[in-house]
Formats: structure tokens, C-alpha cells, sequence
């Protein structure tokens, strides 16, 4: 028996007494991710977090005190019942914990591993709060992801109950996370669903965007395979707004309600010199190229290529960011910076992915940003000019704003430069359906059940948010979802 | 050349437009081709491509009856079509194919159409006889001389533009160069020439940026904002270096290709 084994027993014993008491939590060291080797990982593609144990989990579970108030289910979107299902993985019975998170979540296996924890339902932790660390909060997410893996293990092929066929039809647009919420729960109430997806293959953003080595294909398929099962339909190679309008889905091809779940639009740029230089690239195309057309495969079966790149520089402090930077290194680069203009404190990206990339070699440049991208006479990047950046007074976002330093330029030779500073909204849907209301981003305006302003007409995740992450794609999406439902109720 | 059947697409598709190809799943790439044509009640498109890369040469060596796994369209603004007066459409090799639609939507709106349409070599000149039967006029020119007048297809733009009755709008599709060259030449006759472009793309919907151009000094994306824009305006010397950014690499996936692809008609012997 291990340490760590025998530590378990020893609480069990005491939490079967009614003995354990919140010091002896408190006792319960924070279990730590494993994790592939940093050197070995940066050569594959394979997931770096492998997950906890059993051991691990119940331990990390049992560092839960059950609060009564139970402030992490404030944290989260989807006000999974979390408290209630870290105590039945204490208890070691699984899968009550998975039926407990699925009631909220239906992709339990995709947030326990993308969402950002430490900002949502780790935030608030009374253990976090006790250490004054919210890195020392109980791990909400890895024991979710737990959970939703040793459901996965389980080979569970039960598909969720579904209501009498109502003979009304649902159109849902985009593949990704919110899509997918849309589909299952409007499935579920017996409606005909299809899923229009403009790319080839389903998925979306966790599909283009973020890496194999943080989140499975294999995952995300096995949620597609699920609707399937269920009996969504799914259409692929159809952009809506071009090869057919959303008033010729409703008027022509009979759909009742329509979700617009297209998610992330046009990447932006910096508007500096250089931006057009060969070795530029929007995050979107560097991982679209990675991920989706596999080009780390190219030369092997991949017909993408992308660039082979030797020195790379990052724009941005997001995850997107870090995935970026991540995956140069595992297309072959010797040398990835990561510049952000402000310091790692306000850097939106998970924890747990700076402190990957940190591992994986990635030079952090923190509070500079590139003033302009420098290239040779064939085009190419050679090198990229930054200034150096001070913070100043908080700005809109309660950040505190970054102020160049003027006469602080200085230059890094690279042949790559990511941009990897957000995306607009696409103008697609806006400018092919007349009745839709915009904000000045171009973003879709929503009420509060998520409908826009034509009737039947639901919208949400980052085409409604802007900038926004899976869950608040879902939770979006479930608030959708129950409306249209109640919409075609009554119609 | 092929008819694909996609009737999703032929009834949807206007002059201008494009679809992104994309032959399996599994590991291919996905390219811009520009609709050459299509037939709503048939439910077909034609693509009209050259082999220069290795999807292209792939896509060449399908046969009547295959199926391309994914196709996506039409994307793009369509052409601005009404009545401008005289337009004068110049193509170039494989740019003959999308002038063709938009040449004869000039026409249907009651422009006089003057056609000018070139290639390298007489073997390369296409749809000659669908440019004859659609335009006022048809000027033809090889660069080698072999067939029609022995030029450039700048030299009769220029004698066009020269004209006292000047076009309204010229329309000028080819390779970068070529285009570049015929914004030059109309740009003297002070002559509005709208160009369509084809720079690398992925996802043809306004994700990824990678075809993205200078217009009049500022960032536009090929897949939404254009293809078409105020040649006037492009960037042309920045364009043709990025699209030649994956020029070894394109190179290395045709070789490979070839070497595996045994031609069964002989083709390569």
C-alpha cells in the first residue's frame, strides 16, 4: 500500500466515524495533476494532464469541507451541484457523482478540462480562502474531469430520454459546445434537430482550436456520436448565410426555431507594419493548420502544411496564446517567446496552462508588446520590434492599463509571429438575416432567454459575448435551449 | 474541368462566388476554387482548375461518377452586376473560368461586353467559344503567338481604355501579375477595374485570416469582404509574397504525391 493509500484509509476511517474534522481537511495535501514529462511531451501531441487517481481523487475530495453555503455553485455558469458531488466521490461512488454533474453539464469531460476553475467555482473555495492561495482550493475541476472520465471507462452506451416526436424542427448553427448543448436539450424534448456546421468536421472550437494535448478529438467525437445516437441529424460543408439564409431554413425548409451558435469571428490584427509578411498568423490559422488539418502530420499523410518555424514569438496572454505557443513547440521550434503587454497577474489563461508552457520551455516577455514586425526582401519575418510597457491606472476592465515606455524598443529575431489577441464577430449571419439586431461590434443582441430579436430566433456563446469560453457557451446554450422549447410549446 | 453535383450550392451560386474544396476528411487540404458556372435545375457547378499543387492534381484525376467528400459554398460576396455602359472583361489562363459567369452577367444586365481573353500557350486557352457567343467583342492573345494576336492582354486593354467610347468598368481575373499589370493600365484612363482574388485560405469563412490583403492600406479578408475589390487599391507586391509562403512545401506534397500515383492512361510516361 502507498503513502498516499494508506492516508486514505486512515480519513475514511475517520469520515465513516464522523470523526474528520475540518483541520485534518485542511491536513489533506492539494493533490497535483500528473502530468507527461515536460521534455518528452514537447515532441507528441498526446494530452499533458493524464488525471488524477482514484486515490488522488477521493483524497482531493475529502480536502472538500461541505460548506453550507456552498460558494463555488455561485462560481460556476451552470451551477453544477458541486459540493454534492464531491461528496459522493469521497464516498467512491462515481457514478451518483457523474449523475449529479450531468443534471447541470452535459459536457463534463470537456470542463473539467478547459474551463478556467480558478476564476469561476475555485474562486470562491473556503479552503482557497483558508490558504489564501486559490490555487490551494480544492480542484473542483480535476475531480470533475475524474468523474467524467471513469464515466467514459465505464463504456456507458445509454442515451438520455427522449420525449414523443413533437413533428417541429430546430436548426442549429454550429457545431461547438453551445451547439451541442442546443441540440441535446432540444432533442430531448422531442423536437427534430439539425446541426448545420460550415467546417468539414464537428466540434468547433474544441475541434480547430484547442490542441490534442489539452483536449482529446477523441473526447469531443464521442459527444458528436452521443447526438447522433439520439438522433440529431448533422449537416457538414453548410455555412449558413451562404449556402442557404436562416429565413430560407425557416420559410423554405420548415425549421421552427433556429440557434445561432457560430461562435468566434474574425481574428483581429494589431494594425502595425508588417502584419502581411510571410510568418504571420492569426492564432485561428496557426491551430486551425495544427489542429484541425493536422498539419503536424504534414509529410506524412497531411497535405496542410504550415511553417517550420525555428523562432517563434507569441502576441497575447490568453489561453489561446499558450495553446499557440504550446504547439510550436511540438511542430519543432527551438525557441518560442510569449509576449504580453501587460504582467502575468492579468493574463486571462488558465493557471494551469501558463505553468505548462513555463515547463515547456516558453519565454515569458511580460509588459512588452511588438510595435512593428520586421521582414526581408522576399517578405519573409525576420524579426519582430517591442516596446517595453509600465502599468498604469486601472483601465474599463479593472486591469490596471499598460503605458509604453517610450524609446524602450528593442528587437527579437524570430521567423513566426502568432497574433493572438481575439476575434470580432463574423459578419456573415448579421449582414444575410434583415431583422437581426447588432451592438457596434457587430456582436448579436440577446435578451435575457437568449433570443435575439426575430421570433424563434436564439443566439449565444462568443457570437453573442464576444470573447468567451466553453462553458459560458453552454450555460448559454442551456438558457437557449429551455426557451426554445417553451417557445415551441406554444406555437 | 468537372460538373459537380451539388444542388445546394448551383442554386445558391452567384457570378464571383467560390466553394472550398476538400477531397477526404481524414487529411486533406482545403482550396478555393471560383465557380466557373453553375445549373440550378441540373444542380450542378462546373470548377474549371489548373494542376499546379497536389490537390489540384489530385481533384484532376477523379473520374466521371467519383465524389468529393466536402464541398462548401458558394462563399464570397457575388459580383456587383447592373448597367455600367461598355465593360471590358480581361482573363487570363485559368481566370478565363470565373469571368465567364461574371462576363455574361454584364452582359444579361445590358452592357456591351469587350472580352479580352489570354494564356501562355494556345493548349492553355479556354472557353474561347463561350466568351464568343456572350461578348460584343472578343479580343484573343497567346504570349508565344501561338493562337489569336502574339501580346500581353495589357496591349489590347490599353487600346480598349484608348478608345473614345471608354469602357465604364473593366473586370480583370488572372494571375496576380497579370491583374496587377491591367490596375496599371486602367489606372491611367482613370477606368474603375474591379479584380477578383484567389490567396490561401482555410477555412473560406472569415476564421482564419490567412487570406488576408492590403486594400487602400487597410487589412481585408479575400473570404468575406471579397474576392472582388478596387483593384486600384490591392496591395498586388504583398499579395504575390504571401502566396507564395508554402511554395517549398507545396512542392515537396506534389512530389510525393506524384511518386506514389501511378497515371493510368500513360499521361506520366
Amino acid at each position: 500500500m502507498t503513502d498516499q493509500e494508506k492516508l486514505l484509509q486512515e480519513l475514511l476511517e475517520k469520515h465513516k466515524a464522523g470523526t474528520l474534522k475540518p483541520a485534518d481537511r485542511y491536513a489533506i495535501p492539494p493533490q497535483l495533476m500528473p502530468a507527461q514529462d515536460e521534455i518528452e511531451r514537447r515532441s507528441n501531441v498526446n494530452e499533458v494532464a493524464t488525471g488524477y487517481t482514484e486515490t488522488q481523487a477521493r483524497l482531493e475530495a475529502l480536502r472538500c469541507l461541505q460548506c453550507k453555503n456552498a460558494p463555488c455553485v455561485q462560481g460556476c455558469p451552470v451551477k453544477i451541484k458541486i459540493k454534492e458531488f464531491i461528496a459522493e466521490i469521497a464516498d467512491g461512488n462515481f457514478q451518483k457523482a457523474l449523475d449529479i454533474i450531468r443534471e447541470n453539464s452535459l459536457l463534463p469531460a470537456v470542463c473539467g478540462r478547459v474551463c478556467p476553475q480558478e476564476v469561476q467555482c475555485q474562486l470562491p473555495c473556503t479552503v482557497g480562502k483558508k490558504f489564501k492561495d486559490v490555487n490551494k482550493a480544492v480542484s473542483i475541476g480535476r475531480l470533475e474531469r475524474f468523474v467524467a472520465d471513469w464515466g467514459r471507462a465505464q463504456h456507458d452506451e445509454s442515451i438520455p430520454q427522449i420525449a414523443a416526436e413533437t413533428g417541429k424542427k430546430v436548426a442549429v448553427i454550429g457545431s461547438g459546445p453551445g451547439g451541442i448543448v442546443v441540440a441535446t436539450d432540444v432533442r430531448r424534448a422531442g423536437h427534430d434537430v439539425t446541426i448545420f456546421e460550415a467546417f468539414h468536421k464537428t466540434g468547433g472550437v474544441m475541434v480547430y482550436g484547442i490542441p490534442e494535448f489539452r483536449l482529446p478529438k477523441a473526447l469531443v467525437k464521442e459527444e458528436i456520436d452521443q447526438l447522433e445516437k439520439m438522433g440529431v441529424k448533422i449537416v457538414c460543408n453548410f455555412v449558413v448565410g451562404r449556402t442557404k439564409s436562416i429565413k430560407q431554413l425557416m420559410d423554405e425548409d420548415g425549421f421552427d426555431a433556429v440557434y445561432i451558435g457560430v461562435g468566434a469571428g474574425l481574428p483581429m490584427f494589431m494594425s502595425i507594419e508588417g502584419e502581411h509578411l510571410v510568418g504571420v498568423y492569426s492564432a485561428n490559422e496557426y491551430l486551425t493548420r495544427a489542429n484541425l488539418m493536422r498539419a503536424y502530420d504534414f509529410g506524412k499523410g497531411a497535405d496542410t502544411p504550415i511553417a517550420m518555424s525555428k523562432r517563434v514569438a507569441v502576441v497575447g496572454g490568453g489561453n489561446v496564446a499558450m495553446d499557440s505557443a504550446r504547439t510550436a513547440v511540438r511542430l519543432g521550434a527551438e525557441k518560442v517567446y510569449l509576449v504580453y503587454r501587460r504582467s502575468e497577474k492579468e493574463m486571462p489563461a488558465r493557471v494551469e496552462e501558463v505553468h505548462h508552457a513555463k515547463e515547456e520551455g516558453i519565454e515569458f516577455h511580460l509588459l512588452q508588446n511588438p510595435k512593428r514586425i520586421l521582414g526581408n526582401a522576399e517578405g519573409v519575418v525576420t524579426a519582430i520590434e517591442c516596446l517595453k510597457y509600465e502599468l498604469g491606472e486601472p483601465d474599463s476592465s479593472g486591469r490596471r492599463r499598460p503605458v509604453p515606455i517610450e524609446g524602450s524598443e528593442f528587437t527579437i529575431d524570430v521567423d513566426t509571429v502568432i497574433i493572438a489577441i481575439g476575434n470580432g464577430a463574423n459578419p456573415l449571419i448579421g449582414q444575410t438575416t434583415p431583422g437581426l439586431e447588432l451592438n457596434k461590434w457587430g456582436n448579436i443582441i440577446v435578451d435575457d432567454n437568449c433570443k435575439t430579436a426575430i421570433d424563434g430566433v436564439y443566439a449565444g456563446g462568443d457570437i453573442v459575448l464576444g470573447a468567451a469560453t466553453v462553458i459560458l457557451a453552454m450555460g448559454q446554450g442551456r438558457t437557449a435551449a429551455a426557451a426554445i422549447n417553451e417557445y415551441l410549446k406554444n406555437k | 474541368m468537372a460538373d459537380i453535383e451539388s444542388p445546394l450550392i448551383a442554386s445558391a451560386a452567384k457570378p464571383g462566388q467560390f466553394v472550398i474544396v476538400c477531397l477526404s476528411s481524414a487529411y486533406s487540404e482545403r482550396i478555393p476554387l471560383t465557380i466557373a458556372g453553375s445549373d440550378p435545375k441540373k444542380g450542378t457547378i462546373r470548377l474549371i482548375w489548373q494542376a499546379v499543387g497536389k490537390s489540384t492534381t489530385e481533384l484532376g484525376h477523379l473520374e466521371v461518377g467519383d465524389e468529393i467528400e466536402n464541398i462548401l459554398g458558394p462563399l464570397g460576396k457575388p459580383t456587383h452586376i447592373e448597367k455600367f455602359g461598355t465593360v471590358v472583361c480581361v482573363g487570363g489562363g485559368i481566370g478565363n473560368a470565373p469571368l465567364l459567369p461574371i462576363a455574361t452577367g454584364m452582359k444579361k444586365a445590358g452592357n456591351k461586353v469587350i472580352s479580352i481573353i489570354g494564356a501562355r500557350t494556345k493548349e492553355l486557352l479556354i472557353l474561347e467559344e463561350d466568351f464568343k457567343a456572350i461578348s460584343d467583342e472578343l479580343i484573343v492573345v497567346t504570349d508565344d503567338g501561338s493562337y489569336g494576336k502574339k501580346a500581353l492582354v495589357t496591349e489590347p486593354l490599353k487600346e480598349v481604355c484608348r478608345r473614345p467610347e471608354k469602357p465604364a468598368l473593366a473586370v480583370a481575373i488572372g494571375p496576380a501579375i497579370m491583374m496587377k499589370f491591367c490596375c496599371a493600365t486602367t489606372k491611367e484612363f482613370d477606368i474603375p477595374t474591379v479584380v477578383s482574388l484567389n490567396t490561401i485560405m482555410i477555412d473560406g469563412t472569415g476564421m482564419c485570416g490567412g487570406c488576408r490583403v492590403e486594400v487602400g492600406g487597410q487589412t481585408k479578408f479575400v473570404c468575406v469582404d471579397g474576392p472582388e475589390f478596387d483593384g486600384h487599391k490591392v496591395n498586388f507586391d504583398l499579395m504575390m509574397k504571401r502566396m507564395q509562403a508554402y511554395k517549398k512545401q507545396e512542392a515537396q506534397a506534389l512530389e510525393e504525391y506524384n511518386k506514389k500515383h501511378k497515371c493510368r492512361i500513360g499521361l506520366d510516361k
